[in-house]
This record gives structure tokens, sequence and C-alpha cells, in this order.
């Protein structure tokens, strides 16, 4: 059996996973489904293998009854990095919902869920291995809808509703460009096939490069393209997040890698267009994830940060194939690559975290929780392991990841670079804007762990906590194993990295570049040396200390104040207020307070808020404007079905009359 | 790149040994000043060790993570440290790309101590640790531009290679304005980063003013001890970094490059303490431009040179 055969026979189990649980809605029935789930995911990894180690790119090419196009997929090294990512993170979260969406305990939505989180996931998958526009299209709107049925499974609720239609507007004004892009290829390569072809003018080239950047881009969520983002992942179930965020962005990302690996020329201003949108999209994304008060938003508002490092990466990568060089192309994009793989991991397993905090104190908010780790010590440790890790901090995988993009950056300023081109020295500038970024990841973790977890309780929600199901803690404990041992050896992946740049440009030699850096191999060595001290700290405080005998436990040292309370400490928005105040040109808080004045002041109040600077600044003024202009226009729209279809009748004979005599106008 | 055996147990041993005599030297330049007497140089020696043998106070609001902070925290200056070259004694570890290693595990220490100081719910605590990652914010682009300067001048991504730069041919007149703004720039974060004055004052601790300080109220005995020893460490690991710029020691003789370099340091910590008596801590919202002016001249000394 062909590698491909077995990867298509995964995904169609995906595909039909949810089938029991949506048909009979019980307990069992769900247990069946992440069963064949997960059995699917593994058949697929195992075609993703195959299709690694077979010599030549397995592809299969059908006839099929619509005007355009064929059934054509195809499997190259580029598509397996991304398939292994879409094979492994929803099969956890597939397990998770075993203990987090209990079927008994949410009869009326289990089944929708379960139907449509496999379609997504299977259309992903489909994504990635269509090497055809109009299949292309038509699988990309399976995992976009299907996205949309998962993410408001709650459609009870306002606030997922709304959600929901902001996503959907979105992803659909992304799928307009992607059509515009799409015809715009077919009429330049002559083809639908998403094949590499050099008859492609660089002025057309530069067009369909920025149509894909903007259409992929509402996927991707870069600024200032992100405005479904943060409230689509906040709403949606905790494991549904952690598919949106850690796979379903990276499909826009693949989007843009894969146009881009087609389109043979390229030119300077594209890779400038892709780091400046990177570093605004990291700086802006974490700055105000540092603001929010939701902490699945602060974490939807990091997924935005994240896709803007990526993005640095690629295009680091533009640059060194603009310039030939090769050490950047492989820099960049192995460094963008890993980044994806790191971000898929540490940022679901923070939010199937938040998923058990949510599922233990039945609240988002961060400033009711607190001292979260005394009840839930497991989720509390898994947390700060993906702390870590996101914010690029050794011994773990993040760091391991921007340690390749930062290398690319360095490389550009070193002399050979500039003998190229001395505009690539603006290049270095990114890791500036990389480094700030780092120091604002770890202000905003520091202040999302140690509200969550550290401290007193806020509220009496926390003293009901409890941990989640063992299918709950599992999945988590995988993923963060995945995050250190990434970190300790990150060099294991650097063969598919290479695989995946030689795919996105089979021009250069990059197999073998990235394991001969030796900086790698020293990560174990360091990353182990971090872990075995920390280690004996643990055990010198533990044995020494204990046997003295002369350790106390009293209440905080309050400067004398004898009964301190949990609602004197710190709160997430006051550990904010030094960055948002710095960065306040650009985050436009709104303050709510009342100032005293009068000698006998009333209450006072003080409240902070970030809306987001697009969505409710731009984005929702205008629509609201057009709304106002368009008035006259619900003339139109009666809400009768006879008259919809009169409407369809006299557009069918219009274009009628257009098509038989518009020639002879 | 590995050094020899001999040349790792010197560095090892000026690693660990010399830091708390330089901060021994900031109070003895203070105590000049105030005309005082002040503690003898070893005075710091003395209250480490006294410290490690007290028993602790823990607060019962707090988890493991209030350990962590001062493990880590003595952890990565002692590992940041044998990435960098101490004037002719080179480092112990050099690989290409051990500057980001070298920047990243502060960072790694921040995360623990700002988290170990929330672990306890005091108010004060969280007033420092915010302050402390909000300048972070400020520094970390600062020394970035700091090896950005570093590396186009040294066409090395080695910090030992970015630090060795006598030998190469940038390293000449033309680059000395840079490498002027760029010492300035520098010094400012290695002030900031040690909480020395004017961004943090090291002798308070009540305040509602001060950040590294009041981030460590609720660690006592060991513990405490941990973390003072942990900061002078600090100081020695910053301070080899910017005395490497000013002074390149690396092609002289072990023995002499090393007592050159004690000397320089001994030279920065004298210097560090004249400031320290002579000007008050900025006024906690002013700290922020302190900050960005490092920034602007690191960034200037980098503009310069590849105009």
């Amino acid at each position: 059996m062909s590698s491909i055969s077995v990867l298509l026979i995964g995904i169609g189990l995906i595909a039909v996973s949810g089938l029991p649980v949506g048909l009979w809605r019980k307990g069992w029935s769900q247990i069946l489904s992440v069963i064949i789930f997960v059995s699917g995911s593994l058949v697929g990894l195992a075609g993703t293998f195959l299709a690694f180690l077979s010599p030549e790119q397995p592809s299969i090419s059908l006839p099929w009854a619509l005007p355009w196009g064929q059934w054509s997929i195809a499997v190259d090294n580029l598509s397996a990095f991304f398939l292994v990512l879409v094979f492994s993170v929803p099969a956890l979260g597939s397990i998770y919902s075993l203990g987090y969406w209990k079927q008994k305990e949410h009869p009326e939505n289990g089944g929708r869920l379960g139907i449509f989180y496999g379609l997504l996931v299977a259309g992903m998958a489909l994504v990635l291995i269509a090497r055809d526009a109009a299949l292309f299209l038509i699988v990309w709107e399976i995992m976009a809808l299907s996205a949309y049925f998962t993410a408001s499974v709650e459609d009870e609720k306002p606030e997922v509703r709304k959600a929901g239609l902001v996503y959907l507007v979105a992803t659909h004004t992304g799928t307009l460009v992607l059509i515009a892009m799409f015809g715009l290829w077919a009429s330049a390569s002559g083809s639908t096939a998403l094949a590499s072809t050099a008859s492609i003018p660089l002025e057309t080239a530069g067009l369909i490069f920025v149509l894909a950047f903007v259409g992929f881009g509402f996927k991707a969520g870069f600024m200032p393209l992100h405005v479904w983002l943060p409230e689509a992942h906040a709403n949606a179930p905790s494991h549904v997040s952690a598919v949106m965020s850690g796979v379903m962005l990276k499909m826009g990302i693949y989007g843009i890698l894969r146009m881009l690996s087609l389109l043979t020329v390229s030119d300077l201003w594209w890779g400038i267009l892709v780091l400046i949108v990177g570093s605004v999209t990291a700086l802006l994304g974490i700055a105000f994830a540092l603001g929010q008060q939701d902490l699945k938003k602060v974490l939807a508002y990091s997924s935005i940060e994240n896709i803007g490092i990526i993005l640095l990466g690629i295009g680091l990568a533009l640059l060194g194939k603009f310039y030939h060089i090769p050490a950047l192309v492989l820099l960049g994009l192995g460094g963008a690559l890993f980044h994806v793989w790191n971000h898929g991991i540490f940022k679901s397993l923070l939010f199937l975290n938040s998923g058990a905090i949510i599922h233990g104190t039945h609240t988002r908010d961060m400033e009711k929780l607190g001292g979260l780790a005394k009840k839930m010590p497991w989720t509390a440790g898994l947390f700060i392991i993906g702390a870590v890790a996101i914010s690029a901090l050794p011994p773990l995988n993040g760091f391991a990841g921007e340690w390749l993009l930062y290398l690319g950056m360095f490389t550009t300023i070193t002399a050979q670079a500039t003998q190229a081109g001395p505009d690539i020295m603006l290049a270095g500038l990114t890791a500036v804007a990389l480094a700030m970024t780092g120091a604002l990841a770890v202000a905003a973790f520091v202040r999302l762990f140690s509200t969550i977890f550290l401290g007193a309780p806020r509220s009496d929600e926390v003293n009901h906590a409890h941990e989640g199901d063992l299918s709950m803690t599992i999945p988590m404990v995988l993923l963060a194993s995945a995050a250190l041992l990434l970190g300790l050896v990150p060099f294991v992946i650097s063969p598919l990295l290479e695989a995946a740049v030689q795919a996105w440009h089979p021009e250069g030699v990059y197999i073998d570049e990235i394991s001969s850096l030796a900086g790698q191999y020293w990560f174990p060595l360091f990353g182990g040396a971090i872990l075995f001290l920390a280690g004996l700290g643990f055990i010198w405080y533990r044995v020494a200390l204990h046997k003295k005998q002369n350790q106390e436990e009293r209440l905080t040292w309050d400067c004398g104040y004898a009964k301190p309370t949990g609602r004197m400490q710190y709160t997430g928005t006051s550990f904010a207020q030094n960055l948002v105040r710095i960065f306040s040109f650009t985050l436009l808080p709104q303050k709510d307070r009342i100032r005293i004045r009068e000698t006998f002041p009333q209450q006072e109040r003080f409240s902070m808020k970030l809306p987001d600077l697009v969505l409710e600044r731009w984005i929702l003024p205008f629509f609201t404007w057009i709304a106002e202009k368009f008035k006259k226009a619900y003339a139109l729209q009666q809400g009768q079905t006879y008259l919809y279809v009169l409407y369809i009748v006299i557009i069918t004979i219009l274009l009628f009359v257009v098509t038989t005599f518009g020639g002879s106008l | 790149m590995i050094a020899s055996v001999t040349e790792t147990l010197v560095h090892l041993l000026l690693l660990l040994v010399l830091p708390p005599f330089l901060l021994g030297v900031i109070n003895k330049t203070k105590a000049f000043f105030a005309g005082r007497n002040g503690p003898p140089v070893f005075q710091v020696y003395y209250d480490i060790v006294k410290l490690l043998r007290k028993g602790l106070v823990i607060s019962n609001n707090t988890t493991w993570v209030f350990v962590a902070g001062p493990i880590i925290g003595i952890i990565v200056p002692i590992l940041a440290g044998l990435l960098i070259p101490f004037g002719s004694v080179p480092a112990v570890l050099s690989f290409s790309g051990d500057f980001l290693l070298f920047a990243y595990l502060f960072a790694l220490s921040r995360f623990f101590t700002t988290s170990a100081a929330l672990d306890t719910g005091s108010a004060f605590e969280g007033m420092g640790s915010a302050r402390e990652v909000t300048f972070a914010v400020l520094t970390e682009p600062a020394m970035f531009f700091v090896f950005l300067v570093l590396a186009r001048l040294s066409s090395t991504l080695t910090l030992s290679g970015m630090l060795s730069m006598g030998t190469n041919p940038l390293y000449g007149i033309g680059s000395m304005a840079p490498l002027a703004m760029l010492v300035i720039g520098l010094f400012i974060v290695l002030l900031a980063e040690n909480s020395r004055i004017p961004v943090d004052d090291p002798n308070t601790h009540l305040e509602l003013t001060m950040i590294h300080e009041v981030m460590v109220l609720d660690h006592s005995g060991p513990l405490f001890g941990l973390i003072e020893y942990g900061a002078s460490i600090k100081l020695l690991v910053l301070g080899s970094l910017l005395l490497n710029i000013i002074m390149p020691l690396h092609s002289l003789s072990l023995g002499l490059g090393a007592l050159l370099w004690v000397a320089g340091l001994v030279g920065i910590s004298v210097i560090i303490g004249v400031i320290e008596s002579i000007m008050a801590r900025l006024k906690m919202p002013r700290v922020p431009a302190l900050l960005i002016a490092s920034i602007l001249l690191c960034g200037s000394a980098l503009i310069m040179l590849v105009r």
C-alpha cells in the first residue's frame, strides 16, 4: 500500500470519528469516537512517515466532475512537517475531551462538537496535501466552517455567538481574497494545478504574493488581520482553542509558505514587508496579552505574538532567497518551522491547562483566582513548564527555536552577508524587536502564572477547585515532555527541518546543514546542568533544612501588618500597569475611575480594560457606519422566501440576456 | 571550544570566590564618601556564611516556586559566567550562539525570582516584581544592540569572539566613538540589572520605591544567603562583559591578564560606589527614560557602524 493511501485512510478515519458520539450521544460512543480519532491520527502519522521516507514525492491525480481543476494531492516534506502537527496535537485534545467535555455533562452539544472536531482536523490534513486550487479552496472551507461549528458549540451564550460571527466574517473575507489569488494564479500559470512554474512575471508574482499574504493572513491572524482571534479562542471549548491556536493558525502560515515555494521569483520588498509585519505583530500581540484579564485571551493574544515570530523567520528566508544566502534561508525558515511545532506544543499545553483551570474553578477571570497551586499542583507544575517554554527560556523548546531565528538575524549583520547587499543589515534590527518581545513575554507569563497559581486565593472559587481527570492530565504531561525533549535535544528534528526547507527552496542545498551547527550539541549539556543543579538545590533545601528543625511557617511579612488578605495582593492588572503605561500610545487603554475630590469622598472605584485596537476602534465603527448608510437597502430584504426566489430568477434572466446578447453589444 | 584544565580551574575559582569582594569594595567606597570607616571589605563573605547557617521563616502562602527563585537565581549567574572570558582567562565554554544563551539565562532567573516574589501574596513584593519585569523590557533591547554591535565588529557569533575583537581591523580609531557610546549604554544596563543607584537602591528595602530588595522581603536565612551570593556573581559576570570591551586583555599571559582583570573589576566597583555616593535614586517614573537613553546610545552605536 502506498504511503498516500495510508494517509488517506487515516484522514478518513478522523473525518468520520465524530459519528458515534453524534449518532448515539452516550458516554460509550464518545469513547468510541476518541478511539477512532486517535487510531486515525496514528495511521496518518504512519502515512506521513512513509511519505517522508519515500524517495520520490508520493502523489495522486484524478479527474473529477467539476468544471475546474482535478483531484490532485501530493505529500512533499513541507506538507509532511505540518502533517505531524495535525496528527498529534488534536489527538491529544481528543483524549482530553473525555474528561473535559464529558458527554453526560454536555448532552446537548457533545455530539455536534465531536462531529465537527473530526471534520476540522480532516480538513486541515487535506489542506496540507491538496495540490489543486479548486480542491484547496474546497477543503479550506471545510476546515474553516468546521472550526466555526466547533468553536461556537455553546451558542446559547451571546458572547459565543458574537465571537463566532466575527470569525465567520473574517474567515470568509480571507477566502474571498484567496479566490482572487487563485484566480490570478490560474490565469498567470495556465492551470489551477499548484505546481511550481517559472512562467509568472515578477509584477504578477508580487500581486499573487500580496493576495496570498493577506488571504492566508486572516487565518494565521497577524496584525491587523487578527480581529477574530482573541474572542474566538477565548469562547471555544479549551481543547478546541488548543487545536485552533496550536494547529489551525499554522494552516495560514503553511498557505503563505506553499505559495511562496510555487513562485520561483522573489523581490526584495517581500521579505521586508514580512519582517515589518512580523515585528509589529510580535510586539503588539504580546503587549495586548499583558493587559487582558481573561486568561484565555492572554493565551490568544500570545498566539498572535508567536505568529509574528514565525513571520520574522519567513521574512529572513525571503531575504536569503533574494540575495542567494543559503544560510539565511536555512536559519530563517528552519527557525520559523521549528517555532511552528514549538508553538503547537506549548500553546496547546497552556490551552489544555486553562481548560483544567476552568473545569476546576468555573471562571476564566484571572483576578478571581490565586493560590491555585495548592489545590491543583499537577496543573500548576505543567503550566509553569508551558509558561517557561513560551517565554523562550532555556532549557525548553521555545529557546531552541528562537535560537535558530536569532542566529539568522545575526548572520545578516556579519560582513559576508552585507557584501550581498547593504540593505540586509536592517534585518539585524529584528533581533532587537524579538528581544523586546521576549522580555514582554516573560512579563506576561509571570503575570499569568503567578496571578492564577501563586499567592493567596482572591475568591471563593479557588477553595472548591480540584484537579481534572487522568484523561485531562495525561495529554498535558505528554505535551510538556515534548517541550522538554525538543529543548534538551533540539537536533533530533534537524533532519525534518532541513528536508522541509529543501522542499521550500529546491535551488539551495540544505541537507545536513542545521545538523552541522555545533552550538546545538551544547543544548543537552547546559539544559541538563540547569535541571541537575536545580534538582540538587531542592534536595539541599529538603534534606539540610528540614533536618535542622529550624524552619518556621508564618504569615507573609507585610511590613508588620498582622492580617493580610487575598484582596491586598497585587492583581494581574496592577502587575501590568507600568508596562501598559509605557505602551499606552498604541494600546489605548480605557480607564474608568472616580477621582477623590471632596473631604468626605464617595466610594472610589477604578477599572481598566484594553479593547482590541483594530476590531473595536476601526472595524466595528466602520461597519456601523456602513450599516447606517445602507439603511435604504433594507427595503430589498423582506424576509420573504418568495421574494428571494424572485431575485434569483431576475438575476438568472439578466445573466442569460447578458451572455446571449452581450457579444453583439 | 573548551578551555584547558588549568584555565577552567582559574576561571571557576575567580567566578565563585571573587564576587562578594566586589560588593565589599562598593560598600567601602560609599563609607569613604560618607566619612565612615565602614564594614571590612570581606563583610559580605561573613554575611553570606552567617545567613547560610541560620534557620528560616517562610510564609504559609508559599509553594515550591518560592524556593525555586533563589535556587535558579544562583545557578544562572554561575552558568552564564562560564560563557564569558575573564580577561586573559578564556571562557570555559564557547560556541556559536552562546551569547543568546547568556541573555536568556538571565531571563530565566528573572522568571523565577519574580514568580517567587509573587508567591508570598504580598503587595510589596508584587510591586517589586512588576518593576523588575518592566525595566527588563527596556534593558533587553539595549543588550541586543550591544550584541549586534559586537557581532558586527568581530564578525563572530560567539561571546568569546565578540569580546576578543582587539585583533579585528574594524576595531580601530573608526570604531572608538561607537564603542564609547556602547560602553556608556552598557554601563546603564549594568546598573539597572544589578539594582544599583540610580535605578534601585540596594540599602533600603522597606520602602515602596524599591525593586530587588523588596522582592526578597520574605526570603530569610539560607535562601536569602543564596540570593545575596547570586546577586554578587551577577555583578561580576555583567561587569566582566563591560570590562572586556573597555580593556581587551585576552592576549596577555594568564596571570597578568587575570590580575589586571581583577583590578578592572575593582575599578568598576569603585565607580559604582562613587555613583551611589554622589547621586540620588531616580524617581520611579523617570527610570524608563534613563533606560531608553541606554537603548538609544547602543542603537546609535550600531547605526554609526553600519552607516
